[in-house]
């Protein structure tokens, strides 16, 4: 079983190193297939954790429960995300798109690779590098398009993100110093070994070190209010990255904040840690509902919709009963399926139009009848609409907040949640199910436009307003598509037995001995 | 262990750690972009000495290592990478600073010694290295904020980003010195990685743009 975690740390960085220096087309089917292998092995984790509750190799890879719930979401995202970005990347021949397709490709897999270690490894320290590996990988990504507003993006990313990590670097070392008065002065920083001392550790050190690790990995996580950097970066992205950025990044910093709850938990009880996350995660909540309902970008709006569900995260856990935490923890898989399908979708738009502008797009669903139509699914189901898995997740948060009991709290989610799906709802349906533009007003074919690099601008309104013919961009985003609704489906109406176990096991490894 | 520390050499080591805070005051003034990066590079050496300074005194040889990498990477390798940058690029003066020069230190000033006398009010206590020590380092990167914060050049603030972890440093020095060395290598290979990404975003932004200031990222809002 150790081998799997070891095959887990080889596979994706070996991919990204074959994919900058093979030939395109090897690269573009490369990705997929590791990608696929990847969530199998994840797959095949799920009974052994389960069953003995953790697998370790050596001393610096260990999983558990908890870690496998977040190797789950990243490895399903992996392999959605190679499926589209075949079809999303229009290349050409030539040797400038040579060199992006191979940028782009061994940045995808090492970013992934990144994002999947940070779960895998041991002990806060590798965590902490893992993070910010992912951090200096996807920023290059950010930039990849080499537009104005990318670049804009790319500099506010690397810049906030990093000095987040260097407040979360701190948060490591002042939990460090937590943990010499109970194991010396040298010593490792295992996540087993701070949770068998935590009991020892002087309180105001702890709790300093957590406000640190929230306020550190909050920024990459998009809590408000050190957000800013995220709606730029997750909307000038190339889409297969916006998609990783939201469902899957965010997640691994969140896990980053559960390690740090779990032990400050152990440590002072979780009451402190409790309402330090609720206070951000209102915050978020309540300043991405309202900037939704404003919001006509289509990939800012799925970015501000990301820290909407980030500050769910946050607020469930505050609920600290173990219904919530299992919510939380399904809402994590949920929205990293959800989320990329979206994003898949804006990206078929994109594609189409030519536009991310919803107050000019119209006819969405008639010009791409299977992407939009998906698109539409994939917004409901982030909007917690049955039957896909957030509105399992979220009814089991707020049934948590109910039975905690946070009347109060339960009850702002549930409104400023509602905010949030009038904001998504209204622009979606307006740019996807309304007519299209009459054929008079037809310009200039948009569809099929063959660009040496994937950069999209954002046309003229004359432009999008142009009459594009009904047809799929490519039948590998319809397949990736497909692949995130059916993930919800199941997460949503019927959850497998073991995935279901992982989660309690999960939540019960949360839930603190005091 | 014993927490007796001659007091001389107490003294020394916070000579040094204020000379890292000092120099963080300099860059906040300094008019031209290579000075910025050479500040860095002299406080970095004082980050050095200091780390060399708990390995002799304190008979910890794991860090003579860790200050030798520091100095490699933190005093010859970063700046030379940043300052191959500004020759490649034509660009002598920072971008122009958010408030006047005496204003932006007063507003540092305020935010140091809130720094230093917040963390001095925790009462970590240290076998290493003076306790106040750890108020300087924190002092260090609350300043460093405002560095980032005032200035508006890419250059400016990416030496910010890098001094900030040079107070990390310090802190680290201070209340963790047991940290294992693999770890502590890691996180100087990590920044390492950053500055390269750091820095080819900045030669795109150049390429962009033909400058280096900041007052025209301002497109994406709302």
């Amino acid at each position: 079983m150790s081998a799997i975690l070891v095959a887990l740390i080889i596979v994706p960085f070996a991919a990204g190193m074959v994919s900058f220096v093979s030939p395109l087309g090897s690269a573009r089917l490369l990705a997929p297939v590791a990608g696929a292998v990847s969530f199998a092995l994840v797959l095949t984790l799920i009974p052994t954790v389960v069953a003995r509750g953790q697998v370790s190799a050596g001393s610096e890879l260990r999983v558990d429960a908890l870690s496998v719930v977040f190797l789950v979401a990243t490895s399903f995202l992996y392999l959605a995300t190679a499926l589209f970005s075949a079809g999303y990347l229009h290349l050409g021949a030539g040797p400038a798109a040579l060199r992006y397709g191979r940028r782009f490709y061994a940045g995808l897999h090492v970013f992934c690779w990144a994002m999947l270690a940070a779960p895998l490894v041991s002990g806060l320290a590798l965590l902490w590098v893992a993070v910010e590996v992912t951090t200096v990988v996807s920023a290059l990504l950010v930039a990849i398009d080499d537009t104005e507003a990318a670049t804009e993006a790319a500099w506010k990313y690397v810049l906030i993100a990093s000095m987040g990590l260097g407040i979360a670097l701190l948060a490591t070392i002042v939990l460090y110093y937590a943990g010499t008065s109970a194991f010396g002065t040298g010593y490792e920083l295992t996540y087993t070994k701070m949770l068998a001392g935590a009991h020892h550790f002087p309180a105001d050190v702890i709790r300093l070190a957590f406000l640190l690790a929230v306020l550190g990995y909050g920024t990459k996580m998009g809590l408000v209010p050190v957000h800013t950097w995220l709606p730029d970066a997750h909307s000038e992205a190339p889409t297969p990255v916006s998609a990783l950025l939201s469902g899957a990044l965010l997640a691994t910093s969140f896990y980053a904040i559960l390690r740090y709850f779990q032990i400050t938990s152990a440590a002072i009880g979780s009451t402190y840690p409790r309402n330090v996350l609720l206070v951000f995660g209102l915050a978020s909540l309540l300043l991405a509902a309202l900037y939704l309902v404003r919001q006509r970008d289509i990939k800012r709006m799925l970015a501000y919709s990301s820290v909407e569900h980030m500050g769910i995260l946050a607020i469930g856990m505050s609920f600290g009963v173990t219904l919530a935490i299992v919510g939380v923890l399904l809402h994590v898989l949920a929205h990293a399926a959800a989320k990329g399908t979206a994003f898949f979708g804006a990206g078929s738009v994109l594609r189409k139009f030519g536009s991310k502008d919803m107050s000019v797009l119209r006819g969405g669903v008639g010009a791409l009848p299977w992407s939009g139509s998906m698109l539409v699914a994939a917004v409901l189901a982030l909007s917690a609409m049955p039957p896909f898995g957030l509105f399992r997740s979220e009814f089991l948060i707020v049934a948590g907040g109910l039975s905690a009991p946070r009347y109060g709290v339960a009850a702002v989610l549930v409104a400023l949640a509602t905010v949030a799906f009038l904001g998504l709802a209204w622009w979606t349906t307006q740019t996807m199910l309304t007519a299209g533009p009459s054929d008079a007003r037809a310009a200039a074919p948009s569809d099929g436009s063959v660009s040496a690099v994937s950069a999209v601008s954002v046309s003229s309104p004359a432009r999008v307003r142009a009459t594009v013919a009904k047809g799929e961009v490519s039948p590998w985003i319809v397949v990736s598509m497909a692949l995130g609704l059916a993930a919800l489906v199941v997460l949503g109406v019927h959850l497998p037995a073991d995935l279901s176990r992982l989660l309690n096991h999960a939540a019960h490894e949360l839930r603190s001995p005091r | 262990m014993s927490a007796h520390v001659p007091s001389t050499t107490a003294g020394i080591e916070d000579v040094v750690a204020v000379l890292v805070l000092l120099t963080e005051f300099a860059m906040l003034r300094g008019p031209l972009l290579r000075s910025q990066v050479r500040l860095y590079a002299f406080q970095s050496l004082a980050v050095s000495v200091l780390a060399a300074a708990v390995a002799a005194t304190r008979h910890v040889p794991d860090i003579y290592a860790l200050a030798g990498l520091s100095f490699l990477l933190k005093v010859a390798i970063v700046p030379a990478v940043m300052l191959r940058l500004l020759r490649d690029v034509d660009v002598d003066l920072t971008g122009s600073a958010k408030l006047g020069v005496a204003s932006s230190t007063l507003v540092a000033l305020v935010v140091a010694v809130f720094g230093f006398f917040s963390v001095g009010s925790l009462h970590v206590h240290s076998t290493r290295l003076p306790a106040s020590t750890l108020a300087v380092a924190s002092a260090v990167v609350l300043v460093a904020f405002v560095l980032i914060v005032l200035r508006s050049d890419v250059v400016s603030q990416a030496m910010g980003f890098f001094s900030l972890e040079n107070g990390v440093s310090v802190a680290s020095l201070v209340i963790a010195p047991g940290l294992p060395l693999v770890v502590e290598m890691t996180f100087l290979f990590d920044l390492l990685v950053a500055v390269v990404a750091f820095g080819i975003i900045i030669r795109v932004h150049h390429g962009r743009s033909k400058t280096l200031s900041t007052t025209d990222l301002d497109r994406l809002r709302g």
